[in-house]
């Protein structure tokens, strides 16, 4: 008998009392209750606890912001999706850094990536109550190592896309897309539980809000 | 390998690997008790996360409500295993993943060298993962003649010093920042002299030391904290980036997954997402969350496998009054509750799982009459704090007793002859049923002062009663029972007030 088939009827085998599969009591939040006002002071409250740096700026100022912030920077990469108006300012200014669009055409090599000072991706939703921003992979993404190996990464985010709880953003995902959860930056607490910000992932996150 | 007939009904098989003590609680307590430097670094260490775990958990109004959800989506999952694990392993395999089933530790571990081999590595990344701890994949491919890196911190400073991890979330909980200091500088390589024992230059450190092993590794190793059955989707839960790392550099990523694992629906996720960080680690969410199905084009690893591993889990399952152990997320909020781990630590329960989890999990999965790993069920004083804090409300305390039971029921059909303990309650019986058999004893009580010697302390009883002498030492008895001291105290005035009054005299004899 293949391993498969042993495996399974040994569990029919230890379920032979057949017991019954209860139903669920769903009687946690399932919505928001809170003001767009309201999340979006939650979220920059977490995410300022977890040690990632926020801002919030009308999207028609999110060019000059950006600039601001990536000024000294020498590269950095974007995924192909990224709206190109955000990047205007930095491919603009004398001095500027060099832009690098990782694409499904052109695929940049990890040691590209590790040689890139930041990278600038969207975001899918992000959920007030945890402080947690999601990644699906869609285009204004990118591919999950591009928001990973590079040591900052500066993260796009539209105001209208902050949910207040876990089960609203959970039915907004489709799971059929790879994702990446990012609460704050990269952290440990594996010596005397002492949280220490930054290890392997990026040890710079800046959020950029949207209003 | 199970010995399985067609025709013949399945009997539960159990499971092996470092699943087993090699010797009995009370032994390995007793001599972790002496580590002074243990207790200090546990004691400071579960304090610190039981306090944040509670403040993150009175958050939250409807805890309790999830709570309830989540135990009761585990249950509604055991009950409906056999058929959620089909439609798992259809949904995976659609999306581009390999399935394997291993019955048993070794044939995981074989599985698992296989795949590595047809890549032609001999070295692979990993991902903490309690599973592969669990069935000693580690050591198997060393053996191999494969590498296995660990690469969370706390695996890392655990795998560097030779010793076992101690705790499922913070492995070497067991170690301060002075020992991982000096592990660091003794077995790093690349590290630098000038180390200091701050925390965030040892994380430092520790990027350093992996960095390159990441952006080279062709094969990842990995557990699953959640297989969602309706889409086929894995997830690992970390902090530190190095499972995102692994998750998506390599080529292939290999994923070992007890069979327990699953939720039926990705929905699901919004339940145990909410439960897991803040029992664990008592943070709001973990740092960083990953999710796959099967292959995606162009993102991440190409050459996708995932290990199904039962190893003694449908044993478990067959207990009924002990199957919810298997409904268990790993977060480790008991360990970090419980008055007999903070003082003995991990290594003392022997198992890959520690704590009060372990104490029921382990037994499950190998079978109570697996002589080191039935003293396990007594590794607790039963007061609930681990019931209290378990987020998917498995009933630890009861399944203790329940299992204790398991142990005695196995003894007793062993052992024909009456115990030593059968003999004591004996004993007692005749004792304490009539005064005049406990005045007989009590005569004899002088006797242990001579047994107790100079310094009045009884260091060691014979027998059975060794166990209670075995950490701690009695007072010599007194020269005299209590009710020696009254007839003494209370007669010799009594018989004064006699001589002066008659009538209280007459009351007294009626008396």
């Amino acid at each position: 008998m293949s391993a498969r088939d042993d495996v399974l009827n040994r569990i029919k085998s230890a379920l032979r009392d057949s017991p019954a599969a209860p139903e669920i009591p769903r009687n946690y939040r399932l919505v928001s209750t809170m003001t767009a006002a309201q999340r979006l002071e939650q979220l920059v409250d977490r995410l300022v606890d977890y040690k990632a740096n926020v801002f919030v700026v009308p999207a028609a100022e999110a060019p000059a912001k950006l600039a601001e912030l990536l000024d000294g920077a020498a590269s950095i990469v974007v995924p192909h999706g990224l709206p190109a108006e955000y990047l205007q300012l930095l491919k603009n200014d004398a001095g500027s850094p060099a832009v690098q669009v990782d694409s499904p055409e052109r695929r940049l090599t990890v040691d590209e990536l590790d040689a890139v000072d930041a990278v600038v991706t969207g975001a899918a939703v992000a959920v007030a109550e945890t402080g947690t921003i999601m990644l699906d992979g869609s285009p204004s993404q990118g591919r999950r190592v591009i928001s990973l190996v590079p040591d900052r990464h500066v993260c796009l985010l539209r105001a209208a896309d902050i949910v207040e709880v876990l089960p609203e953003a959970i039915a907004r995902l489709d799971p059929a897309s790879p994702q990446t959860w990012i609460s704050g930056p990269s952290a440990t607490s594996d010596i005397e539980l002492e949280r220490v910000e930054g290890v392997h992932g990026p040890r710079t996150l800046d959020v950029l809000i949207l209003s | 390998m199970s010995n399985t007939f067609l025709g013949m009904p399945t009997l539960p098989v159990f499971g092996h690997g470092n699943l087993n003590a090699t010797e009995k609680f009370p032994k390995a307590a007793h001599r972790e008790l002496g580590d002074a430097q243990l207790r200090a670094n546990l004691g400071h260490a579960t304090h610190t996360i039981r306090d944040k775990r509670l403040k993150v958990v009175a958050e939250l109004p409807d805890w309790e409500d999830m709570r309830d959800a989540g135990s009761a989506i585990k249950n509604a999952t055991m009950a409906r295993l056999p058929a959620l694990l089909e439609q798992f392993e259809a949904n995976f395999t659609a999306r581009g993943g390999i399935i394997h089933w291993a019955r048993d530790a070794q044939e995981a571990n074989e599985i698992v060298t296989g795949l590595i081999r047809a890549t032609g590595e001999t070295e692979v990344v990993k991902v903490k993962s309690m599973a592969t701890q669990e069935i000693g994949l580690n050591e198997y491919l060393e053996e191999q003649g494969i590498a296995a890196f660990e690469t969370d911190l706390a695996e890392l400073i655990v795998q560097l010093d030779h010793d076992k991890p101690s705790h499922i979330l913070v492995p070497a909980i067991h170690k301060n920042r002075r020992q991982i200091r000096e592990i660091f500088l003794r077995e790093m390589a690349d590290v630098d002299p000038a180390l200091t024992d701050e925390p965030a230059r040892l994380a430092e450190a520790a990027r350093k030391h992996l960095r390159k092993k990441f952006l080279t590794a062709k094969v990842a190793v990995s557990g699953a904290n959640f297989g969602l059955a309706d889409t086929g989707t894995l997830t690992v839960v970390e902090s530190e980036g190095n499972g995102r790392m692994c998750l998506t550099l390599p080529e292939t990523l290999i994923t070992v997954m007890g069979i327990e694992k699953l939720l039926p629906s990705f929905a699901d996720l919004e339940v145990f997402m909410q439960l897991l960080p803040r029992s664990s680690t008592g943070e709001r969410m973990n740092p960083y969350t990953s999710l796959w199905t099967g292959v995606t084009p162009g993102d991440g690893p190409q050459n996708v496998h995932l290990v199904l591993l039962d190893n003694g889990r449908s044993a478990a399952l067959a207990d009924e009054m002990g199957r919810t152990a298997l409904n268990c997320i790993r977060c480790s909020a008991c360990m970090n509750v419980c008055p007999v781990y903070e003082r003995t630590g991990g290594h003392a329960y022997g198992s890959t799982y520690p704590g009060p989890i372990g104490a029921i999990l382990s037994p499950l999965l190998t079978g109570i009459k697996s002589e080191e790993n039935s003293s396990l069920p007594y590794a607790s004083s039963l007061c609930g704090a681990c019931y209290d804090a378990c987020p998917v409300k498995i009933n630890i305390p009861e399944i203790l007793v329940h299992l204790r039971g398991e142990d005695v029921d196995s003894k007793r059909a062993k052992i024909k002859v009456p115990s030593q303990m059968d003999l004591m309650m004996k004993g007692a019986q005749w004792a304490f049923s009539d005064g005049a058999h406990l005045n007989l004893l009590e005569k004899g009580l002088p006797l242990g002062k001579l047994a107790a010697g100079r310094d009045k302390v009884i260091k060691k009883l014979p027998g059975i009663a060794a166990g209670w002498t075995q950490s701690r030492d009695i007072p010599a008895p007194p020269t005299q029972s209590f009710r020696q001291w009254w007839d003494k105290e209370h007669v010799a005035p009594a018989a004064v007030e006699r001589s002066q009054d008659g009538s209280r005299n007459t009351e007294g004899e009626q008396a």
